[in-house]
C-alpha cells in the first residue's frame, strides 16, 4: 500500500473536488432515502385507514387544523436563503485561501501529459473511451444520455411521486437513475480520477504509479473467439450478436415489467414504451462492454469496417 | 469601571457646558430636537424615501408581500410557499446554491478579464502575475477555479434532487429539459475557462476533450462516414472547434469568447427561463401531500 501515493492522488487540487463529491453524493442519497421512508411509512398507513386519509395532511411533517398552509416568503425563504448565501461564500472563501488553484508549466504540444486527463467531470466519458470507439464514448453516449435525461419526464408516466420523496411509489424510476447516476457517471468519474494512472492503465488505490509499466493485454474482439473470419460474416455475425443481446436483454425487462409493474406497463403508449425499452437496452449494452472488457478482455461486439462497438 | 460610570449618571453634580443656562441656545435646540427614530420616521415620508420604497414597513401581511413583490430582484419569489418547502431536507438548497455560484463565478470571473489577455505570448503570463503581483489576484483566480467545480457538483446533486422528488412530472416536464441544458452549459462553461490558463494541464484536457470531437460521425475526419464526406483535420467540426487543426492561439481566443460572452449568454436566457417556469408552474413541487396507489384513476 503506497499511502504516498494515495495522499498525492487525493490532495491534488484539481482532485479535491471528486473527494468533495464522494462525500456529498452518498450524504444527500441516504438523505433522500430517509426522506422517501417517512413518505413510505406514512403511504402504508394511509393505505391501511380509510378514515384516516379523510382527516391527514398527508405530509410526513407536524400540521394542525389551524395552522396555515403557506408561510410568507419574507422572512422564512429570504432568510434562509440569505444564509445560505453567506455559509457558501465563507465556504468557499476558506477553501480558496486554503488551497490554491493548480497552475502546470506552460502548454507544450511537443510535452504530453502522462496521463492526460479531461477535467474530472468528464473523466466518466473518458474511462468509456477505454471501452467504445471515440465516436461513441465523446459523441454519441454523452448525446443519447442528454436526450434520454430529456425523455424522462415523457417516459415516466407514473402518477404517483409528484413532488415528495418516496421509494415504493417509484421503484423502478428511481432504481434505473441512481444505477445510471451513482454507478454509470459518479463511478467512472471516480475510476477516471483514482485509479487511471499513466497510459490510462488501471491501478488499484494504494499502488504506485509506475510510468514504465506495460500491460500485454491481448484484447480480443468477440469473432475471434468464435473463429469467425471475412469482412461479411465478422459483420453479420456482430450485428446477429447486438440483435440477440437486445431481444434478450428487451424480453427479460419487457417480462419483469408485465408481470412485477402491470400497472407502468398499462398507463404507457407503445412509443413511450418502445423509447423506454430502448434505452434501457443501451445503458445495458455500456454495462455488457464494460463488463466484457474488464473481466474478459473483450473489446468490440460487432465489427464492421466503418466503426466497431 | 464604577468610576467611569458614575461620572456619566445624572445625579453628578458636574454638568456639560451649557446646560447650566436654562435660557441658553444650546438649551432650545436641544428642546427642538428630536430623537434619531423621530428622525427616521421623517425621513420614510420624504419624497426621496417614497420614490425608492413603494410600501410601508410595519409588520402586516399586505407588506410582507409587497417586500418581495415590488423588489426587482426578490419578485422571482412568490409572496407566500408551502410551509413545507423551507426545510433543508426537502430542497437542500443545490438550485439556489447554483445560482449563487453563478453569481459569484460572475463577479469573481469579470475581474480576472481585467487582468487577462487571451493571446498565447501573454496568458501565462497573466496567471502568473495574477498569483504573485496583483493584490488578492490568487485568492481570486482560486476562488473562480473551486467556485466552478463547486458549481458543477451542485448542479448534479440539484438534478438528483429533482429527480428524487419527481420534480419533473407534470406540470413540470418542460423546465426539467431546461435543466438539462443548463446541466451541458454548466460543464461546457467550466471546460472553456480550462484552457484558459494556457498550462499543461488545461492545454492536454482540451486536447483530450477535443479529440473526440475528431470522431463525431459525419462530421469528423476520424469518425464513421466523416472521410466519405471528405473531412479533413483542416475542415471538419473539431478545426471550427478550434479555429485550426492544433490547440494553439486561436484555440485560446475561441476558448475565452465562448467562455466569457457566448456560454454566459446562452446560460444566462436559460435561467431565465428556467426561473421563470418555476413561478409559471405553480412554484416548488413540494413537498406535496403524498398521493395512494389506491385512489389514482387510470382510464
Amino acid at each position: 500500500m503506497d499511502w504516498n501515493q494515495v495522499w498525492t492522488l487525493v490532495s491534488l487540487p484539481d482532485n479535491v473536488p471528486i473527494v468533495l463529491l464522494l462525500l456529498m453524493v452518498p450524504f444527500y442519497t441516504v438523505l433522500a432515502f430517509r426522506e422517501a421512508a417517512k413518505n413510505d411509512r406514512l403511504i402504508a398507513e394511509l393505505e391501511r385507514d380509510p378514515d384516516l386519509r379523510k382527516s391527514h395532511h398527508r405530509v410526513p411533517y407536524p400540521w394542525k387544523p389551524g395552522w396555515p398552509k403557506t408561510v410568507h416568503v419574507w422572512p422564512h425563504l429570504l432568510k434562509r436563503e440569505f444564509l445560505a448565501a453567506i455559509i457558501v461564500t465563507a465556504v468557499m472563501i476558506v477553501w480558496s485561501i486554503c488551497l490554491d488553484a493548480p497552475l502546470e508549466e506552460p502548454a507544450n504540444p511537443s510535452l504530453t501529459m502522462n496521463p492526460s486527463k479531461a477535467p474530472w467531470y468528464f473523466l466518466g466519458l473518458q474511462e468509456l473511451l477505454v471501452y467504445f470507439d471515440p465516436w461513441i464514448a465523446g459523441v454519441v453516449l454523452p448525446s443519447i444520455i442528454l436526450l434520454g435525461l430529456m425523455a424522462i419526464p415523457y417516459i415516466d408516466v407514473n402518477p404517483l411521486g409528484n413532488g415528495y420523496y418516496t421509494w415504493k411509489q417509484r421503484k423502478f424510476a428511481i432504481g434505473t437513475f441512481l444505477f445510471g447516476f451513482l454507478v454509470l457517471w459518479v463511478l467512472l468519474v471516480i475510476i477516471g480520477t483514482f485509479i487511471r494512472g499513466p497510459g490510462w492503465l488501471w491501478f488499484n488505490l494504494g499502488e504506485t504509479w509506475d510510468h514504465h509499466r506495460v500491460d500485454h493485454q491481448v484484447n480480443y474482439d468477440l469473432h475471434e473467439l468464435f473463429g469467425v473470419t471475412g469482412t461479411w460474416p465478422v459483420f453479420f455475425f456482430g450485428l446477429a450478436f447486438l440483435g440477440a443481446f437486445s431481444a434478450v436483454v428487451g424480453g427479460l425487462t419487457h417480462l419483469w415489467i408485465v408481470k412485477c409493474m402491470p400497472a407502468m406497463r398499462k398507463r404507457m403508449s407503445l412509443i413511450q414504451y418502445a423509447n423506454m425499452l430502448h434505452l434501457w437496452i443501451l445503458m445495458m449494452i455500456v454495462v455488457a462492454k464494460i463488463i466484457a472488457r474488464l473481466a474478459f478482455t473483450v473489446k468490440n461486439f460487432w465489427v464492421t469496417p466503418w466503426f466497431n462497438i | 469601571m464604577s468610576h467611569g460610570h458614575d461620572e456619566h449618571t445624572p445625579a453628578e453634580p458636574e454638568t456639560p457646558q451649557g446646560e447650566g443656562n436654562p435660557g441658553g441656545l444650546l438649551t432650545k435646540l436641544r428642546a427642538k430636537a428630536k430623537s434619531p427614530a423621530e428622525m427616521g420616521e421623517e425621513f420614510k415620508k420624504t419624497q426621496v424615501w417614497t420614490s425608492i420604497f413603494r410600501h410601508k414597513l410595519d409588520d402586516s401581511h399586505r407588506n410582507r408581500s409587497l417586500a418581495v413583490l415590488s423588489n426587482v430582484f426578490l419578485h422571482l419569489h412568490p409572496a407566500r410557499i408551502n410551509r413545507d418547502a423551507v426545510r433543508y431536507n426537502f430542497t437542500w438548497g443545490m438550485g439556489g446554491i447554483t445560482f449563487y455560484l453563478f453569481v459569484l463565478l460572475t463577479l469573481t470571473g469579470t475581474l480576472l478579464m481585467y487582468y487577462f489577455h487571451p493571446s498565447k505570448a501573454e496568458a501565462y503570463r497573466d496567471i502568473m502575475f495574477l498569483q504573485h503581483d496583483v493584490p488578492f489576484g490568487n485568492l481570486l483566480r482560486n476562488m473562480h477555479r473551486w467556485c466552478a467545480h463547486a458549481m458543477v457538483i451542485t448542479t448534479w446533486l440539484h438534478m438528483m434532487r429533482v429527480f428524487m422528488t419527481g420534480s419533473y412530472k407534470p406540470p413540470r416536464e418542460f423546465n426539467w429539459n431546461i435543466g438539462v441544458l443548463l446541466l451541458l452549459f454548466t460543464m461546457l462553461l467550466s471546460f472553456t475557462g480550462y484552457l484558459l490558463p494556457d498550462d499543461q494541464l488545461g492545454f492536454w484536457a482540451v486536447t483530450v476533450g477535443t479529440n473526440m470531437a475528431r470522431a463525431t460521425p459525419l462530421l469528423g475526419h476520424e469518425g464513421p462516414f466523416g472521410p466519405e464526406l471528405g473531412m479533413s483535420a483542416f475542415n471538419d467540426v473539431r478545426f471550427a472547434l478550434l479555429g485550426g487543426s492544433v490547440v494553439d492561439a486561436n484555440a485560446l481566443l475561441r476558448a475565452y469568447i465562448w467562455h466569457c460572452i457566448s456560454i454566459p449568454i446562452i446560460a444566462s436566457v436559460l435561467m431565465i427561463v428556467h426561473f421563470w417556469r418555476i413561478r409559471k408552474d405553480g412554484a416548488i413541487s413540494g413537498p406535496a401531500p403524498v398521493m395512494l396507489e389506491s385512489e389514482i384513476k387510470d382510464d
